[in-house]
């Protein structure tokens, strides 16, 4: 299993006298993007809390990279070289955007060469540089989060519904800029509810249902199984715009 | 979104309002009161804001700190008393900064065992840590009746800081300049290192968003004990300044200042600096202005003022924190 | 166990040692006249009956509701304020003292309706900040409406003449009617206030308690439930304020206002034991018992340690309050169950 970059298995955890996870086993491979899909309530930004130790699993295990992480605490897991989005961006609002990559990068600090390559891949932060992110559109936010996600390489993207909220045509900058960063390899493990957008970037797939993985396997093949779409997921995926 | 300018209009219109409400003179002098009393509350409040904004934790016992400082200010004035009467600017500022570094000293020292021992354990519960902190301040006001005694103590001002100086046909005490000078330098000391640093731009982003900072690598616990030393050293700070104004310091100092305080938070918004400048030189000039024009609403004046601010804006004037 | 059903609403003290203790304490109180003759003593034993009933309805606020309000002594004051104000307008009647506690309830409630709707707008902490504020606001009305409540001075009155000494029962006479009808009273509403924590309502505000989610879950019901259990603990803390004014016959800011009795009830109700009510009754009667007991104990072990630099001024007597300061944030942190909760754990 040295394929896969992050595992998790039999993962459990309890918030107040809620159990949310019962049992959560599935793996992210390397240099792939793994998509984690389910209908609302099933369980998916909790599992992604668990990994980044936001919140404590109660029973099971998270291995990252051949290291087991699930007692760790968010600092060190993030310093692992795991970087995370949440659904709710996780902006600074009175923080410029700069001031935002800023905190993103260790002793390097911004280089030209990083920022060039952010802002290749999302032009609309150059010219926002200097504004406080509060000021921006939703759309800009959440480049500015992915782009605080990438500014320095890391192993693990962990990234919560990006395209939540936003116009098509922001949606497809998402899936083009997703798209280049597939081809520098990088480790994605990606909860999305928009079927356009797990299909383009998709190479990989789980599917939760109440707290469990009830499916796993190739995007491909899902999106090519319209029968097993409706049965996993309740309704066709291509209704999920 | 729009950029909000209204808050900003709130103090220099309540200068303004003030103004045709009495004589040129009484405006001059009431106003320079209020900032330097609205100064010297910002030293007690601002290190509060930052620790609530950062942490989640309300200290009620904020102001015994506050208290600390105003008896080591007793302390260190006391064998000083000749350099204290001495007709010389340089040792009379010599005390007076003395008085200073060491009461941060001593308060952040103490803030820092009281992080250790009191705060820690009660960090994410609401209900404890009010209890907790509550008790260390019935404790506290305790312990300084034992270790100073139970009589009120006088502390003169330094010489040349007492009395007044003439400026535009109005007497102005000198000590309340010297208040307002200390408490804008403190300002942008911190504004700076707030704006300038990373630690400062940890700090303004653990207030919006501590799960976020630590998702991003940053052990911000490491963070919480830096912000509560420099917390309860600016408030002992501002105990010293509160105490030679003053001229008499008791066990209660600091606790009468508590509730003000809270209304400086409310008023200015948890988490932000310049908020709680603003509250409190709000406040100060509320007192001042109230206290001449109706003396018996004056107690309860700045209570209504944050009664009036929260139906205006629930948050505050510059909320920041989450 | 009808008893226990009937009169306890089915809440046992449930430990051995503690049912001892609170025996003991109730039998004292019920024979006090007696058992302690003289009118000091008396005074102390009205001023454990008025207490535990305030820090009974302080525990249904902090214990049950999980509700942090320094306002509490706000509501003792209005009950305290409407009899003494009445008996002074109206004379010394019991007309005077009906009106008196049923107005200064009717303003309790209605304040406490206002203070609950605010609590669940604002987060625990805010709030708690917010009542320290309204009860500042409380003491400068007090003694700004010199016209009403006779300022910082206060106001001295006259009681019903059943109450007062000149009214002869055999051997006794009217402090015995007065003191009699404190404890009654008291009782009674302690009971009262058992049965209101036993109801199902009371149940739901336990359950809010332990876990806010299914709190939050229940949305208006915890509104309303919270709402009426506190003004259930205002209107029993002016009645108790009602007592204290009739005990006294005197009401000043200091008397019922002050900070200093809120936290003399603060520190009852956690030491005995939060959300237990039982911890009310030990409360209250260890913080009186440490004033007039401890104190020259404490006297003893400061000229004991005379010689030694700080020791003798920790150990001054007027310094109870510092050790009584230092028991209550251990237990805040080792025994959030109090004294009764510790009993209980040791059955």
């Amino acid at each position: 299993m040295s394929d896969a970059l992050l595992t998790l298995r039999g993962v459990e955890t309890r918030i107040g006298r809620y159990h949310i996870l019962h049992g959560v086993d599935f793996a992210a491979r390397r240099g792939r993007v793994t998509m984690l899909l389910g209908r609302n309530g099933a369980g998916k930004t909790t599992t992604l809390r668990t990994v980044m130790g936001l919140w404590r699993a109660s029973a099971g295990t998270i291995e990252f990279d051949g290291r087991r992480i699930e007692t760790l605490g968010t600092p060190d897991i993030a310093r692992l070289g795991i970087a995370y989005v949440p659904e709710t961006m996780g902006i600074f609002s009175q923080l410029t955007v700069r001031e935002n990559l800023l905190l993103a990068t260790g002793r390097d600090g911004l280089t030209e060469e990083r920022l060039d390559r952010l802002f290749a891949l999302f032009p609309a932060l150059k010219e926002r540089f200097a504004v406080p992110a509060g000021v921006l559109s939703g759309g800009q936010k959440q480049m500015l989060a992915i782009g605080r996600a990438i500014v320095e390489p890391r192993r693990l993207l962990v990234v919560d519904e990006p395209t939540k909220g936003l116009a098509p045509a922001v949606i497809q900058q998402l899936i083009d800029a997703f798209q280049r960063l597939k081809q520098s390899e990088t480790t994605i493990l990606l909860v999305e509810q928009n079927f356009h957008m797990a299909a383009s970037v998709g190479d990989d797939v789980a599917v939760m249902d109440d707290g469990r993985i009830i499916h796993t396997g190739a995007m491909a093949d899902l999106v090519a199984d319209e029968a097993l779409q409706h049965r996993l997921l309740g309704l066709s995926l291509a209704l999920h715009q | 979104m729009k950029r909000d300018w209204a808050p900003h209009a709130v103090l220099p219109a309540l200068i303004l309002i003030a103004l045709p409400a009495m004589g040129a003179t009484n405006w001059l002098v009431l106003t320079v009161a209020g900032l330097a009393m609205g100064a010297m509350l910002f030293l007690m409040a601002a290190g509060l804001t930052l620790i609530f904004g950062l942490m989640d934790v309300l200290n009620f016992a904020h102001g015994a700190f506050i208290t600390l400082g105003a008896y080591v200010a007793v302390s260190v004035a006391a064998p000083l008393i000749g350099w204290s009467g001495a007709e010389s600017w340089g040792l009379n500022l010599a005390v007076f900064a003395l008085a200073i570094a060491v009461a941060a000293a001593v308060s952040g020292a103490v803030g820092w065992g009281f992080e250790r021992v009191i705060v820690r354990g009660v960090y994410g519960a609401p209900l404890r840590q009010i209890l907790v902190t509550m008790g260390g301040l019935i404790v506290a006001q305790q312990l300084f009746i034992a270790l100073w005694g139970a009589d009120a103590i006088p502390l003169l001002k330094p010489k040349m800081f007492s009395g007044s100086i003439e400026l535009g046909g109005a007497a102005i005490e000198k000590y309340r300049l010297l208040a307002l000078a200390l408490g804008l330098a403190v300002f942008a000391a911190l504004h700076l290192v707030l704006s300038r640093t990373r630690v400062g731009l940890l700090v303004r982003a653990g207030v919006e968003n501590r799960e976020m900072v630590e998702a991003l690598g940053y052990r911000i616990r490491r963070l919480f004990i830096g912000v509560f030393v420099v917390g309860t050293a600016l408030a002992g700070i501002g105990g010293v300044t509160w105490a030679f104004y003053q001229e008499l310091v008791t066990a209660q100092i600091g606790g009468d200042m508590t509730i003000l305080v809270f209304i400086i938070l409310i008023i200015g918004g948890l988490g932000s600096v310049g908020g709680s400048l603003v509250g409190a030189m709000l406040v100060g000039l509320t007192a001042n202005y109230v206290g001449f024009l109706a003396p018996t609403v004056s107690l309860g004046s700045n209570i209504l003022l944050m009664v009036l601010i929260l139906l205006w804006r629930p948050r505050g004037l510059f909320p920041v924190a989450h | 166990m009808r008893l226990e059903a009937l009169l306890l609403s089915g809440d046992a003290p449930r430990s051995r040692v503690l049912s001892a203790l609170l025996a003991a304490i109730v039998l004292l109180l019920a024979l006090a006249p007696f058992v302690f003759p003289g009118t000091r003593s008396l005074a102390v034993a009205e001023r454990i009956c008025i207490f535990i009933v305030l820090a009974a309805s302080y525990d249904v606020l902090l214990g049950y509701t999980g509700v942090v309000s320094f306002a509490h002594t706000m509501f003792f004051g209005m009950g305290a304020y409407g009899v003494g104000i009445a008996l002074t307008r109206l004379g010394p009647g019991w007309g005077a003292v009906l009106i008196g506690a049923l107005g200064g309830m009717a303003l309790a409630v209605a304040v406490a309706v206002v203070i609950g709707l605010l609590s669940l707008r604002v987060r625990a902490i805010f709030f708690s900040m917010i009542t320290l504020a309204v009860a500042s606001f409380a003491l400068i009305l007090a003694t700004s409406l010199r016209d009403w409540t006779g300022g910082e001075d206060g106001l001295t009155f006259s009681v019903p003449y059943a109450l007062t000494p000149g009214f002869k029962i055999g051997a006794y006479n009217g402090h015995l009617v007065a003191y009699y009808l404190i404890f009654v009273v008291a009782a009674l509403l302690f009971l009262f206030l058992l049965r209101v924590v036993n109801s199902p309502m009371g149940r739901v505000l336990q359950a809010i308690r332990e876990n806010e989610f299914r709190a939050e879950a229940l949305g208006l019901r915890t509104l309303r439930y919270r709402t009426l259990a506190g003004a259930i603990a205002a209107a029993v803390a002016s009645v108790a304020g009602a007592l204290l004014a009739l005990q006294l016959r005197y009401v000043g800011p200091d008397a019922t206002l002050s900070f200093g009795i809120m936290v003399d009830i603060l520190l009852m109700v956690v030491i005995g034991g939060m959300g237990t009510l039982y911890g009310a009754i030990l409360g209250s009667a260890i913080m009186v018992m440490a004033q007039y007991y401890l104190q020259p104990a404490m006297g003893a072990l400061s000229g004991a340690v005379a010689g030694v630099p700080v020791l003798p001024a920790l150990f001054h007597p007027d310094r109870w309050l510092l050790w009584l300061g230092l028991l209550f944030i251990l237990i805040v942190y080792f025994f959030p169950a109090g004294i009764v909760g510790r009993l209980r754990a040791l059955r």
